[in-house]
């Protein structure tokens, strides 16, 4: 086995690649936070739950037998911190449940997945408000309901899937809240078809989400929530292609609501190494820019999954495999024409794929009438409560930035580090300063995750520090 | 040649208050920075406002700096969130204690109000304190700003009193005949006089008048926590300078002391090293160990300039006439306000209120050397 590959991330596009990179020869290491395989689609589930059927959950056991029976030495449970250039490759710092642990790697690949979109509106901090993609592994992973009467709003294919789990957990959906019209599923139906399999897996939902009663509201959006402690109602309204609200609001009593509006590709890793990013709203927002194969513009690291540009979970396993291939490729251990060989059906598979993923992809894009639509007062960094006409106001006094509004305003500095707000903030800066590309895309710094502070520092006696000589007096 | 009577390159804390106390004095004044206002060092350093770990040299001029800093919300129009918290330096060892018994000995005489404390007395003034320390030594002058906050300060005050901003500018050339012309991606600016305020910059800036500044480069690290209780209420810091360590209002524990990553100029701030954060995080905890239930939220880094004795760089730079440089201060964020003021006098001609740093002291600069 030829030293290696780092994986970050053990989702289907981490999957993916470390087991094509360990069938090439590599001696492949996969990192991920979760306590088992599979991503957010494929996740593994608890014990009581693990013989669920549904095609995501066969998926996710084939994977996780496969990466078993595969000599990838898979790390769960591991929260990576630091990517860094090492003399001979990449660092890779991690803590886990034994302590801290340190790889280094010639080669590393991120498959680091998404973070959900939420434009805000008035109540969206209050307690029963989630995201779909949580509510998604509340239903999966622990059967939990979010509420007994559930508001499903947003956009995408996670709409009908939240609706439907809500459902088969005997639990009651309020109103499905779409925020793209009947035209627009229209329109994507012929990408769609690229994946018959899928496309009639969602056809299913609807019907079954029809048969409930359930009211389907197409080109509405979620404008406020009542309640303090608890959601009381929420308040939908009618809005335009641009997303921003377009007519009066009405009320649906509902507990709790559970809302998305797209996923944002997680960039971290290949920006704090210094890959190129470019702003495509169609695949998510910022991505990593990269060829058909994953090879970013640093030299022996590769991008896979969603984290590269939303395409789907389905296109992610087969992009993942392109890129083990590329870098056991470029390791020297796969010759120029098996790799041709074994790319060739993977490359069409995953441009099927994508076409599905693609689509989805497209109508989950930023509205910027939605965006342009969020109130004054509205909180837009949870974090540390920033709001709206606090961003403003920095705009207005000439911050030019995502990163100098941070700096003047707190905003994306708290504990989500912009994951969650930052797409929002740059969108809200983009007019004033010429386009998202302007408004750029806040600084990604380790820790890649907010770390407990005992889990880097330590034991240590203190005569052991090695402090560096004093400055001079 | 018509133009400016004055540019500044560099719009951090010295090159914005250079610029401000010119056009105070009449002048009409442009501030060119590569990136925004304050984004450099001004903007990303840990805040710290102690004299007490100011070299003796320096000591009366810190004094003045934090005398400017109190007075920011008069002075600049707006609040960088000054807290005047007092101090502790801390010794954890016998060798320790020697080095801080020596340096603040010093440092008093040179006119800081310090005292030498216990480690009880240390843990009265400040109970989040270890019992760690050795020998501690307390300044009730220190204090602390939100250096996030300083762009946006300069920024509101340069536009009040009249100076040209001109952001997103790096200088790709300076052309000399008759006066100056800056030229940048967003125009060329012609001025009769230049002053370069480009901190780790400085270097590349000076090959463009021809001049070698003898300056090197350090990567400084900042680390900060998720918000907590309110653990401790003065800044604390250690007896070899390796340690800053403040809470804000919000909670927030803010990391510092000078421990390396990597970076230079040209690739401006690359990595930290691991290994130097959790030195850093080490050696806070030793002093706080509240900070034990911290999160770590951040690490990042900013780039400052020294010269090789580490004193600054304030002055008319040697053989370019009408061509002024400043930066290279240790405690740069402390002293930056009071410097920028002295370097505007001596432009505008006055005699400024304590000497400057002339850049003439380096072989490197003499005029002679660089014709031949």
């Amino acid at each position: 086995m030829k030293p290696g590959v780092a994986v970050i991330g053990g989702g289907p596009a981490g999957i993916g690649a470390a087991l094509s990179a360990a069938r090439a020869g590599l001696a492949v290491t996969l990192f991920d936070e979760q306590p088992g395989a599979g991503g957010q689609v494929y996740r593994p589930l608890p014990a009581p739950f693990a013989a669920d059927s549904g095609p995501d959950a066969e998926v996710g056991r084939r994977l996780r037998a496969e990466l078993a029976a595969s000599s990838v030495d898979a790390r769960f449970a591991r929260k990576v911190w630091f990517v860094g250039p090492a003399a001979d490759g990449y660092e890779v710092r991690a803590v886990g449940p034994e302590g801290a642990e340190t790889l280094t790697a010639p080669r590393l690949i991120a498959a680091t997945g998404t973070t959900e979109r939420i434009v805000p509106f008035p109540g969206w901090t209050t307690p029963g408000v989630m995201g779909l993609a949580a509510t998604t592994i509340m239903l999966k992973a622990q059967h939990l309901l979010p509420g007994a009467n559930v508001v499903v709003a947003g956009v995408g294919p996670l709409l009908a899937a939240v609706a439907v789990g809500i459902l088969k957990q005997g639990g009651r959906v309020a109103a499905v809240v779409d925020l793209a019209g009947v035209g627009e599923w229209a329109a994507a139906m012929p990408a769609m078809a690229a994946r018959g399999d899928l496309l009639a897996r969602g056809i299913g939902w609807v019907a079954q989400i029809k048969r409930a009663g359930v009211p389907m509201l197409a080109r509405h959006a979620v404008v406020a929530v009542d309640g303090g402690d608890r959601v009381t109602a929420v308040h939908v309204a009618p809005v335009d292609a641009s997303g921003r609200p377009s007519g009066p609001s009405r009320t649906i009593a509902a507990d709790s609501l559970a809302i998305g509006h797209g996923l944002i590709p997680a960039t971290e890793i290949p920006r704090i190494l210094g890959a190129a990013v470019e702003y495509d709203a169609a695949r998510g927002g910022w991505i990593t820019r990269a060829d058909a194969y994953g090879a970013t513009t640093v030299p022996g690291l590769y991008v896979a999954g969603d984290g590269a540009g939303i395409a789907g979970a389905a296109a992610a396993l087969e992009g993942g495999r392109l890129a083990g291939l590329a870098a056991a490729r470029d390791a020297g251990v796969l010759p120029a024409d098996r790799f041709a060989a074994e790319s060739a059906p993977l490359l069409a598979a995953s441009r099927r794929a994508a076409r599905f993923g693609g689509a989805m992809a497209r109508m989950m894009a930023i509205r910027p009438g939605l965006v342009a639509a969020i109130a004054h007062d509205t909180v837009v960094c949870r974090c540390e409560d920033v709001t709206r006409g606090e961003i403003d106001e920095a705009i207005g006094a000439g911050a030019r930035d995502v990163n100098q509004l941070k700096s003047w305003t707190r905003c994306g500095m708290g504990p989500c580090q912009a994951r969650i707000c930052g797409d929002v903030v740059g969108e809200l800066i983009a007019p004033a300063v010429g386009g998202r590309l302007a408004a750029g895309i806040s600084t990604a710094r380790p820790p890649l995750r907010p770390l407990p502070y005992h889990a880097l520092a330590g034991t240590f006696a203190y005569d052991e520090l090695n402090l560096p000589a004093p400055a001079p007096s | 040649m018509t133009g400016f009577d004055a540019l500044i390159v560099g719009g951090g804390v010295m090159g914005a208050t250079t610029a401000l106390r010119l056009a105070q004095g009449g002048m009409r004044v442009a501030v060119i920075e590569k990136r925004a206002l304050g984004t450099g060092a001004s903007g990303v350093n840990a805040g710290t406002l102690s004299l007490q770990i100011k070299r003796a040299a320096l000591v009366p001029y810190a004094i003045k700096g934090i005398e400017r800093w109190r007075s920011t919300h008069e002075r600049l129009g707006i609040d960088v969130h000054y807290r005047r918290t007092g101090g502790l330096t801390l010794a954890f060892t016998a060798a320790e204690a020697e080095v801080l018994t020596a340096r603040m000995t010093e440092r008093k005489a040179a006119g800081v109000p310090l005292e030498f404390v216990t480690t009880a007395r240390a843990r009265e003034i400040e109970p989040g304190l270890s019992a760690n320390p050795v020998l501690a030594s307390f300044c009730a002058e220190d204090g602390y700003a939100s250096s996030t906050l300083t762009g946006r300060a300069y920024r509101e005050a340069l536009l009040k009193a009249g100076v040209a901003i001109h952001e997103g500018a790096p200088v790709t050339a300076i052309e000399r005949g008759g006066g100056f012309r800056v030229v940048t991606p967003r125009g060329t600016f012609v001025g009769r006089r230049l002053v370069l305020a480009g901190g780790a910059w400085l270097a590349a800036l000076g090959r463009m008048i021809g001049v070698e500044f003898p300056i090197s480069v350090r990567v400084n690290t900042v680390s900060v926590t998720t918000r907590m209780p309110m653990a401790i209420h003065r800044i604390v810091g250690h007896a070899f300078g390796l340690l800053t360590l403040k809470q804000s209002d919000n909670g927030t524990m803010l990391i510092g002391g000078g421990w390396q990553g990597r970076g230079d100029p040209e690739r401006g701030a690359v990595e930290v090293i691991p290994d130097n954060v959790i030195g850093n995080l080490r050696l806070a905890l030793h002093a706080v160990p509240a900070l034990a239930s911290a999160r770590v939220v951040r690490t990042w880094l900013g780039l400052e300039a020294n010269v090789p004795d580490a004193m600054p760089l304030v002055g008319p730079v040697p053989g370019v006439d009408d061509a002024f440089v400043i930066g290279c201060v240790r405690g740069g964020y402390t002293i930056g306000p009071f410097m920028g003021e002295l370097l505007a006098d001596t432009v505008l001609g006055r005699e400024p209120e304590m000497p400057i740093f002339d850049p003439a002291r380096f072989n490197s600069l003499q005029p002679q050397k660089l014709s031949a």
